[in-house]
């Protein structure tokens, strides 16, 4: 099975994860649990345009994070990282 | 005599007719994914239905293709909010497919190829009501629009409608897909307007 790329870089989820997190996420990162990758916000897949927001891990496409907005909710799955680290102005 | 174009008022009213609540028209056929597109071998492809008590029924793609096929035309409604009209698909019906399996389950989680997979309740795939197409307006089916072959369940949300579709397993219990296990609706009726769990 081949892949075709369709997807943005992962910066263009960066205002909806600021939205969440309240803070700037450009500079953040996790760890991929399905393949152990390391990967900045910026390099992970981003897919938009669908009825949520999914970015995979650039290593091995699993998904790493999905978010869902409601009207009135927002959901997050972030399951399939093992941590998000998120720099803090010093 | 008012010069207003009584055919375009036709349409008008036709076209709000058939678009469910808070929908729009469009004459596109966008393309969203919540992954990369599969590129399926059609060799390598195959169809698995398994019921609740793990028999299985397969069919690669020569056998798929050798099962009478339907043409439909319908239209599509997307949870994003678009409506397609009158689109045209030639598949076999979920009825072809299920008519020889053995299963008192009433619930089914539709698997694609990838990680996609989606929640329909069995009746909802029976009585001429799903399709898995192959044919969309008279071409084999593109990678992007889930080719080489997609289910199609036309009077639910689109997101329903799996593309890249690799097989459906029969339960007893109901497990929530790729979306309605973060938020989107169980069952997904446009018409209701069953966008999120809650709705």
């Amino acid at each position: 099975m081949t892949l075709t790329p369709d997807f943005l870089d992962g910066n263009a989820a960066a205002g909806d994860l600021e939205s969440l997190f309240g803070t700037d996420m450009t500079m953040a990162s996790g760890r991929c649990r399905g393949c152990g990758e390391q990967t900045m916000l910026a390099q992970t897949h981003a897919y938009l345009g669908g009825p949520g927001m999914v970015l995979r891990c650039p290593g091995c496409d699993s998904v790493l994070l999905r978010l869902v907005r409601s009207p009135t909710q927002m959901w997050l799955d972030a399951g399939g990282l093992d941590y998000v680290k998120i720099p803090t102005p010093a | 005599m008012p010069s207003v174009s009584r055919g375009f008022h036709g349409r008008a009213r036709d076209a709000r007719h058939r678009l469910p609540p808070g929908q729009y028209e469009t004459a596109d056929f966008p393309v969203l994914s919540a992954g990369p597109t599969p590129a399926v071998d059609l060799d390598q492809w195959e169809f698995t239905i398994r019921t609740e008590t793990g028999a299985r029924h397969i069919w690669d793609w020569a056998e798929f293709m050798a099962l009478p096929s339907q043409t439909q035309t319908v239209d599509l409604h997307c949870v994003t909010k678009w409506s397609k009209f009158e689109t045209e698909w030639q598949g076999v019906s979920l009825d072809v497919l299920l008519k020889d399996v053995e299963t008192s389950a009433e619930y089914a989680l539709v698997h694609s190829y990838g990680d996609y997979t989606t929640n329909v309740p069995l009746e909802d795939l029976l009585d001429g009501q799903a399709w898995i197409a192959y044919r969309y307006d008279g071409d084999e089916l593109a990678p992007e629009h889930g080719g080489p072959a997609r289910l199609l369940i036309p009077h639910l949300y689109l997101w329903k409608s799996a593309k890249w579709v690799r097989g459906i397993q029969l339960l007893d219990e109901e497990e929530r897909g790729f979306w309605e296990n973060i938020g989107y609706h169980d069952y997904g009726d446009p018409w209701r307007e069953q966008r999120y769990q809650g709705d």
